[in-house]
């Protein structure tokens, strides 16, 4: 362990794929410190080298993130070389857990809104680039998106497409039983924040996209519609 | 006892396996590989190779064993994914033999065989799945009567990622010697990190970038080919296992198992085991053996369909090239 002393902060609440998540307090606040620990399968430089600039990334883009509105958890502090971020705590459930035990009206709302935020971030040049119900959480009757590890600054159509595209395949994987309802509501708060012409684009993208995965049936199956 | 008889074609291996529903399960298993002299595989010349092999092939099962093919219960078949023409040499002489010998046909699919010959030679009991070879990657699990898949790669396969480049950079063929990828053999005297780009899309893989970029490094001649190879391994290598760990986070499973050609590599092997391990899962990796294509994991997933009445008409049994593994359900999965 390269952080001693690190687990007298508190309590684990989450061992993810790249990052531990672990509560605390900082200046008397409720905080999360989110910690890219070392891989032990990379290569020590590579793995450095990835670790922090997705802190650094990251960091800059919650920033940007709440600075326009969306919910996102507040940053209090940030060690590039450490790949420490520590930030406000979101009390809540995960959308992933909550989800399929909601009734299909109220969970098309938090969707919606769901939709909403991501338009929001893809006008402001912001894509998550690993958007999942693992990662937003509901907490006081909002959606908090969270994890911004993947996310990065761009206005292509091409990485829109693939966020759409990882919110859409979570939806399947994680909700198969009301994955066409949600990605519909999904998709109407998306068009609401950027009109039918944007909308249309990305969904063409996100067709594409699938597409160009291994050994569609689509592809061979021209036209056919996206749920 | 229920004997099945199993027919993969699906690419450059035509393989003919016996197994049976009492241990030790398979009973025979003859594999005709068509190794090309230069470049990839060539559907029609594989095609071609698998037509001239394959009535001994299955006679050889059959003597091999000491059975009569009056004796088995279906015939199984790879119906896809895979090279149409490939694919057609192992469907034409299955629905034959089922027509002639009035036997049950049984579909299978490519994908879901590599699993469950991994599940049976492993024991793992309900993994994430990792299925990596020339023409697949991608990460799946068994949820609700199907194998989810949970990332994969957007544009080209691992295994094909890795031949393209040693073939570009003119290490190969031949890809494999002595079971060591020549990736892996050009990697092991190169020591340094480079500036290659590292992408991981959400659960997602994307080798394309790294190709081109690696292909340019090499061309422009200003540094070591076993550093670039050693980069190349690090990098690909370590966004798979990567994914792979999300794949676990995602799906809450605590088994890993890992299936299909690129399966046997060392390097790789250690990388996941060091992954597992810092998660406190299980890895399975499947003996090389039975990591690439062969008959028995057809005639075995075969065995399996037919046991829950999973059976095609010949007339009905049409190749499907790009027969997903996510469309296929899986019933003895409750």
């Amino acid at each position: 362990m390269i952080y001693p002393g690190l687990n007298k902060l508190g309590k684990v609440v989450y061992v993810g794929a790249e990052a531990v998540l672990i509560l605390g307090e900082f200046l008397g606040i409720k905080s999360i410190y989110k910690i890219r620990l070392p891989k032990p399968y990379r290569d020590p430089n590579l793995d450095l080298l990835v670790r922090s600039l997705r802190t650094k990334s990251e960091a800059r883009i919650i920033l940007l993130a709440r600075s326009i509105g969306i919910n996102v958890p507040a940053l209090l502090l940030v060690d590039v070389d450490l790949a420490l971020i520590i930030m406000e705590y979101i009390e809540g459930q995960l959308l992933r857990d909550l989800l399929n035990s909601l009734n299909h009206e109220i969970a098309c709302k938090l969707i919606h809104n769901v939709g909403t935020q991501v338009a929001k971030m893809h006008k402001a040049g912001i894509v998550h680039g690993d958007l999942t119900t693992s990662n937003m959480i509901y907490s006081s009757g909002r959606v908090y998106i969270v994890d911004f590890g993947l996310a990065k600054m761009s206005n292509a159509l091409e990485d829109r497409g693939v966020d759409i595209h990882l919110f859409l395949r979570s939806l399947e994987s994680a909700h198969f039983n009301i994955k066409d309802l949600l990605f519909k509501c999904f998709i109407d708060g998306y068009e609401k924040i950027l009109g039918s012409k944007a909308k249309e684009e990305v969904l063409a993208k996100v067709r594409e996209i699938r597409l160009r995965g291994r050994y569609v049936e689509e592809r061979r199956l021209r036209g056919e519609e996206l749920p | 006892m229920v004997i099945v008889l199993g027919i993969e074609s699906t690419a450059h291996t035509f393989g003919v396996g016996l197994v049976r529903d009492e241990a030790p399960y398979i009973i025979s298993d003859v594999r005709e590989n068509y190794l090309p002299e230069k470049g990839g595989i060539h559907p029609r010349e594989a095609a071609l190779f698998f037509m001239d092999r394959a009535p001994q092939a299955i006679a050889k099962a059959l003597k091999s064993s000491s059975l009569s093919i009056e004796s088995i219960d279906a015939v199984a078949v790879a119906l896809g994914p895979g090279l149409g023409p490939c694919l057609r040499v192992g469907a034409t002489i299955a629905r034959a033999l089922a027509t002639y010998f009035n036997k049950p046909l049984v579909p299978v699919n490519h994908a879901v065989a590599h699993i469950e010959i991994g599940k049976l030679v492993t024991n793992a009991k309900d993994p994430l799945v990792v299925y990596l070879s020339g023409g697949n990657t991608l990460i799946a699990a068994l949820i609700s009567g199907r194998y989810r898949i949970f990332g994969e790669t957007l544009d080209i396969a691992l295994g094909n990622f890795m031949d393209t480049f040693v073939r570009e950079v003119g290490l190969a063929p031949p890809y494999v010697v002595n079971g060591v990828h020549q990736l892996d053999r050009c990697a092991e005297k190169g020591k340094k990190i480079l500036n290659l780009p590292y992408v991981v899309k959400g659960q997602d893989v994307s080798f394309s970038g790294l190709l081109t970029a690696a292909l340019r490094m090499y061309r422009e001649r200003q540094v070591d080919l076993e550093d670039i190879c050693y980069t190349v391994r690090e990098i690909a290598y370590s966004a798979i296992v990567e994914v792979a760990e999300r794949g676990l986070a995602h799906t809450g499973k605590n088994e890993v198992l890992v299936v299909g050609g690129v399966a046997a590599s060392k390097y790789l092997r250690e990388k996941f085991e060091l992954m597992t391990n810092s998660r406190n899962c299980k890895l399975y990796v499947v003996p090389p053996k039975y990591a690439v294509d062969n008959g028995v994991m057809i005639a075995w997933t075969g065995l399996l369909n037919l046991k829950h009445g999973i059976t095609i008409e010949p007339e009905e049994a049409y190749v499907k090239q790009r027969w997903r593994l996510d469309q296929v359900d899986i019933p003895w999965s409750k």
